[in-house]
């Protein structure tokens, strides 16, 4: 226990010295945090058109600035042909055009106009929801001129549950914290034991009489303990900045954190029993786990869209699981009785790794 | 200039003989092209509905079979009550809750107006509103027939202005053209300024660093020797990328692949010298890691890779205008996916050409011939 205390001090040594790596430990989530809270989203905003409004006359300029008074849409120029809208596309200055008949007026009275909303495609989703909007607008433009009134109506009452006033925050909170906690835990970890082993001081603690589950024990946990911080860190912003609501249990949540960050220490121990050098660690903690973890747990993305093959793939993540977990305990409120499978998920990851590190792990160096 | 020869023998040697690193380099960015092309989407495929009907009557079940029939729904089950809906949404199993109060239809017939509760999980807040604006279009559209059938008036009641939407460039609103493209950027970022950073930290901890200081190598072909090996594993990286992505995905390419070239050709220089600024400031191979990934992360979420930029607030959209991603983001689709030529891209042509200077003069101020 005492050789223990003295191999984990050794550790919290090294760490702290290292007082730029540090910075960023703790930097970087705070950073995401506040990015992905108010830089990254997909809210349309100021999209900028353009018009060929081809009548001038009262009613395509009423349709013009109707379209104008919304937040989304931005007049960036005025178009008086196709190639004037071609350019703007090919140099980016606009993403929709707006085309407008001769004899708007005359045309709308004889049921008649045709307006075409030309789209830059390149971004499927900007041009599907712009489109969406500008079709919204003009549809809600026909009915107050028209002075609609429809009978029989079936009205939609909505309800947002979870998330009532839609902040992309709320998704990207779990996320982030499992994306650092993985960069904390796997990649730190792998790079801590495969360091020793490139500098050569692997062997000297090797042949110490320290055994070989006390060394990566003490290797480990000073990570563990910087990841909890760390989790601290985020959930604190989350709660104070981004007014997160926390409906679980506490408790429950951080025993989960703890069997997350477990679940990518194991992982890292493992790679770096693969691996002796520093550089092919990290290239695959970072290639292999990294974007995987991003891209393929759930954070940015929606699993459900994806192609069967990939969300099967998807059940290799421990992220996966854990995201899931982070959003049932923070905004559903959910409890063990919910988020049993996950949280059994998640311990057998950890068996799997321990299991394999120890098979793999040699005493002797090549 | 022999000198610049030996260097990049030296250079190419340390690069090829790590046999660890090679399949990394070069196998792990197509794998990873393949699965994360498939796996970046936001479209929505499937929704998965729970139905709690309380009138059962032909109206109600109308919609329901309205929604399955555009095939985006799937009923997960019809449950008795609000509570189960609930405990189904908890568990992660439903999208959306769709109730039918009792008497919705004698309330549309009598009352003129009928309500439908729609309650959707909302963790993911664009993909909710999507769902929510799209049940309710076909809702919508329901009415509109609905009301048609009821009161005999002709099928096809024209509307004073009819919308067209045309969309230019992908008219099938594929996401892997736009996506693709975005990758190859982000796997040659990457692997640049990942190997670049790694480097020079990388012979100061090994100690050969202090070797190559004592030799007289002059600063500058020291920085030419440490980029030229990178750079042209970059632009190789980036014909590989762009080849596999062309024959597995097969996007566009409208314009001019050269131009395409040349301006990576100057990015990957931007980058490789960003990569080598943090290699001569940094002690460890740790710190030059941690601080290319935490430039990595920033760069890449803010390049417009999945969301445009265009959607940023402002003080946002300023800072990235010194990201160089975002300008490269920009010009492979332009150019791949809209043909631009050269005259729309020149803006784009001059903000790299004036960082590369700069990232270069800075490399080369920051390497001093000391350990």
């Amino acid at each position: 226990m005492k050789e223990l205390i003295v191999f984990i001090k050794k550790e919290f040594k090294h760490i702290f010295r290292d007082s730029r790596t540090l910075l960023i430990l703790f930097g970087m989530p705070i950073a995401q945090v506040f990015l992905f809270g108010y830089a990254i989203t997909n809210e349309v905003r100021d999209a900028q058109i353009t018009v060929w409004d081809q009548s001038n006359d009262v009613m395509s300029k009423k349709l013009i600035s109707k379209i104008l008074a919304t937040d989304y849409f931005k007049l960036a120029s005025v178009s008086e042909n196709y190639d004037d809208i071609t350019n703007g596309f090919r140099s980016g200055d606009h993403m929709l055009a707006l085309v407008i008949p001769p004899k708007f007026a005359e045309r709308f009275s004889n049921k008649d106009a045709n307006i075409q909303l030309l789209l830059d495609a390149s971004d499927p989703n900007m041009a599907n929801i712009l489109s969406n909007y500008a079709s919204g607008i003009i549809a809600n433009f026909m009915r107050q001129e028209l002075n609609y009134n429809q009978p029989n109506q079936i009205i939609t009452e909505v309800r947002m549950t979870y998330n009532p006033e839609l902040k992309g925050v709320f998704l990207f909170v779990p996320g982030v914290i499992t994306v650092i906690l993985m960069i904390v835990s796997t990649l730190l970890t792998s790079i801590a034991l495969t360091r020793e082993k490139e500098m050569g001081t692997m062997e000297i603690l090797l042949v110490s009489p320290l055994k070989p589950g006390i060394i990566v024990i003490g290797k480990v946990l000073p990570y563990l303990l910087l990841s909890l911080f760390n989790a601290m860190v985020i959930l604190v912003l989350g709660f104070t900045v981004f007014e997160m609501p926390m409906l679980g249990n506490y408790l429950f949540l951080l025993m989960e954190l703890i069997l997350f960050i477990v679940a990518a220490l194991s992982i890292g121990i493992f790679i770096s029993t693969k691996t002796d050098s520093q550089q092919v660690a990290m290239m695959i903690s970072l290639f292999a786990l990294m974007l995987p973890t991003i891209l393929l747990s759930g954070f940015i993305f929606p699993i459900d869209s994806m192609p069967m093959a990939l969300q099967v793939l998807s059940n290799v993540l421990p992220a996966k699981f854990f995201i899931i977990i982070v959003k049932g305990i923070m905004l559903k409120g959910v409890g063990i009785e919910v988020l049993w499978p996950e949280t059994l998920a998640i311990i057998g990851f950890i068996l799997v790794f321990t299991v394999a590190s120890i098979k793999n792990f040699n005493i002797r160096l090549a | 200039m022999r000198r610049i020869k030996f260097l990049l023998k030296k250079e190419f040697k340390q690069i090829f003989r790590n046999k660890a690193m090679l399949p990394l380099i070069f196998v792990m960015p197509v794998i990873q092209l393949l699965i994360l092309v498939n796996a970046a989407t936001f479209e929505i495929k499937n929704i998965d509905v729970a139905v709690l009907d309380q009138d059962h009557s032909q109206t109600s079940k109308a919609i329901v079979n309205k929604l399955l029939s555009t095939g985006y729904y799937r009923i997960v089950e019809n449950v008795a009550n609000l509570k189960d809906g609930q405990l189904l949404m908890d568990q992660n199993k439903i999208d959306l809750l769709l109730q039918f109060p009792s008497k919705f239809e004698s309330d549309l017939q009598r009352d003129n107006k009928a309500v439908i509760m729609l309650d959707v999980s909302a963790i993911d807040g664009s993909a909710a509103s999507i769902i929510y604006y799209y049940t309710n279009s076909i809702i919508f559209d329901f009415n509109t027939s609905l009301v048609q059938k009821w009161h005999n008036l002709p099928t096809n009641l024209s509307l004073p202005i009819k919308v067209e939407n045309r969309y230019w460039f992908n008219e099938e609103l594929d996401y892997k053209n736009y996506i693709t493209p975005g990758l190859v950027v982000i796997l040659v970022t990457m692997i640049g300024m990942f190997l670049s950073s790694m480097n020079i930290v990388r012979e100061k901890e090994m100690g050969t660093i202090e070797q190559l200081n004592v030799t007289p190598i002059t600063k500058s072909q020291f920085i030419i020797s440490k980029l030229t090996p990178f750079w042209i594993i970059g632009m190789f990286e980036m014909a590989f990328g762009l080849g596999v992505g062309k024959l597995i995905f097969d996007f566009p390419i409208l314009g001019s692949v050269p131009l395409l070239f040349a301006f990576s050709a100057i990015y990957l220089v931007v980058i490789l010298s960003m990569g080598l600024i943090i290699s001569t400031i940094t002690n460890t191979q740790q710190q030059a890691m941690l601080i290319s990934w935490f430039l990595l992360v920033i760069f890449i979420l803010m390049s417009g890779l999945f969301t445009a930029v265009e959607n940023m607030p402002e003080w946002a959209q300023k800072i990235t205008a010194f990201n160089p991603v975002t300008y490269f983001m920009q010009l492979i689709r332009m150019v791949l996916l809209k043909g631009s030529e050269f005259k729309h891209v020149v803006h784009h042509f001059v903000i790299m050409s004036v960082m590369a200077v700069v990232s270069v003069v800075l490399a080369l101020v920051t390497y001093r011939k000391r350990a």
